[in-house]
């Protein structure tokens, strides 16, 4: 571990003397640096979209999950029977914490958007409406079901499901799609940097066989590129990184829950945002390393 | 030391290089002559496995070459000092840290001051903060004696280390290498230059070899 850790050192700060065996190269190092900090940008917002479609699915599938509602319409006179019917049928299904019939006012209060807040609701057939709270296991919506139609036929249940099921795919899958993105972003960036270490490997080929000629070792040859590109790459994602953090930060955020403006990273997700720099540089000096090993191969 | 045994090269074309068997004992001294495009440059590529033969066996510090791996290659690079004929210096850093160099890749300390008296020896303390465009063709080829010596290998190489110093210089450059080789180190030299042979000769007990019709001979005591 120790040994470990003088190694990191030592390429983070080797002696500028063996850094200067290959000469400065202004516009492959620029490039480097700004691809780096393009892509981390684009990381970090892709990021931002897994973590607000994981938080959307999670909030649809709680809050959907803990209630659900039997509506009961049945032919007048039978309408009070099958209600206690179904509220005993409730009090006996295991997975379920409380139920109550929502009473006038409640009901009118839920439809007054639709019909304003003088709906004589009881001169209309209105269903009644019973709100069950699930405890956190859960019931049997199936079994749930073939009771009540034995018990109450005008009941209905409608545990969300179908509406909610979809929603959460929906979210689901794109959290699968941002971290796909996430993927071809690392991979992209290997592909940049690898083309950038190939150019720059091109470019110094005389000083490259002259190091070997010399007595260097290829780890050295390939060290001295692979600290280039890597300090370079980790830099321009530090700044990417932090230029699309500070963008997140900007947008206003609203309690409304609605997907635009829950896009960006709530308490310990920020602390994903420091790892992007640090992966930049590793796949910076995966690509290097083997671009640089693959260009000495060809080299007594 | 260096052994050849029925080595043979060639660059695709026909064969440069026949059969040809060597022995470099420890401490020996040799000349490399022979026409212009005989093959000395290529001969001596094949001592410090820049090329690998296409037939027979080179024996370097009692190891094939073609059995070496890349860092085992580089070890031994490190044991022989070699004047390349096209100097082949870093051209962004200074003469004296393209002298430095071999230390530098090695990880091995540079004393500052034995660094500094051996660009004296070869007669660039002026030049050392020079880069090696903007030396004579003299200046560079010194340079890389300076820096074939300065690991203090077992064997130097030298390719046309005189071809463009003048005669008290390469007089110099000579007497350079005898000194090291009388401290026991094995040496070889690539030239045309039959005074220099000549004036080598009253010094020490070198032998000269002749690379002519594809095949290495020994002179006789002619020069
Ligand atoms: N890399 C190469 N590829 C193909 N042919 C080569 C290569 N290097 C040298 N040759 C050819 O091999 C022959 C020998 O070249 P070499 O450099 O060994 O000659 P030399 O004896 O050192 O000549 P000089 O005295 O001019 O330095 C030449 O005809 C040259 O054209
Ligand atoms: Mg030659």
């Amino acid at each position: 571990m120790n040994a470990q850790l003088a190694r990191a050192r030592a390429f983070l700060t080797s002696d500028l003397q063996s850094d200067r065996v290959v000469p400065p190269s202004g516009f492959t190092a620029r490039l480097t640096v700004f691809s780096a900090a393009a892509m981390a940008f684009l990381a970090v917002f892709a990021l931002a979209l897994s973590f607000a479609a994981g938080r959307l699915a999670d909030r649809w599938s709680d809050a959907l999950a803990q209630s659900a509602t039997i509506r009961v319409s049945a032919p007048e006179d039978q309408q009070e029977r099958q209600v206690q019917a179904v509220l005993a049928v409730l009090e006996t299904t295991p997975g379920i914490a409380s139920a109550r019939e929502l009473p006038a006012d409640e009901t009118q209060a839920l439809l007054a958007p639709w019909f304003g807040p003088d709906l004589p609701i009881e001169t209309l057939p209105i269903p009644a409406l019973i709100e069950v709270v699930e405890e956190g296991t859960g019931f049997d919506p199936e079994g749930l079901r073939l009771r009540l139609q034995a018990e109450a036929p005008g009941a209905v249940l409608d545990d969300h499901d179908r509406w909610r099921r979809p929603l959460v795919a929906a979210a689901g899958r794109m959290r699968l799609v941002a971290v796909a993105s996430l993927v071809l972003i690392g991979a992209a960036t290997a592909a940049m940097i690898t083309l950038a270490a190939q150019a720059a490997l091109a470019a110094n080929g005389q000083v490259i066989r002259v190091l070997r000629l010399v007595g260097a070792h290829d780890r050295y040859i390939a060290q001295a590129f692979v600290r280039r590109f890597t300090l370079r790459a980790a830099g321009g994602a530090a700044a990417g990184t932090a230029l699309a953090a500070l963008m997140l930060a900007l947008v206003p955020s609203v309690e409304t829950g609605s997907f635009l403006t829950g896009l960006g990273f709530q308490g310990g997700e920020w602390l994903w945002l420091p790892l992007l720099p640090v992966l930049g540089g590793a796949v910076a000096l995966a690509a290097t390393r083997a671009a640089a090993l693959r260009a000495l191969k060809g080299l007594m | 030391m260096i052994e050849l045994e029925n080595v043979s090269y060639g660059y695709g074309g026909g064969e440069l290089l026949t059969e040809m068997s060597l022995k470099l004992a420890p401490g020996s001294f040799h000349f490399l002559t022979g026409p212009s495009g005989a093959g000395k440059t290529t001969f001596l590529k094949l001592l410090y496995a820049e090329l690998l033969p296409s037939a027979g066996r080179v024996t370097v510090f009692d190891q094939s070459v073609r059995g070496l791996g890349r860092d085992e290659i580089a070890e031994l690079r490190r044991r022989i000092g070699v004047v390349h004929q096209d100097c082949q210096f870093l051209d962004h850093l200074s003469v004296a840290e393209n002298v430095a160099l071999p230390l530098l890749v090695a990880d091995r300390p540079i004393d500052t001051r034995e660094l500094v008296e051996l660009l004296g020896w070869v007669g660039l303390k002026g030049q050392m903060d020079a880069l090696p465009p903007e030396l004579s063709g003299g200046e560079r080829q010194r340079a890389a004696l300076a820096r074939a010596v300065i690991m203090g290998p077992d064997v130097i190489l030298a390719d046309e280390p005189t071809g463009n110093v003048d005669w008290e210089m390469s007089q110099r450059l000579l007497h350079l290498l005898v000194e090291l080789n009388r401290m026991g180190k094995t040496v070889v030299i690539a030239t045309h230059d039959m005074n220099l042979i000549r004036s080598a000769k009253a010094q020490v007990a070198a032998r000269v070899l002749r690379i002519k019709g594809r095949r290495l001979h020994l002179a006789g005591a002619d020069l």
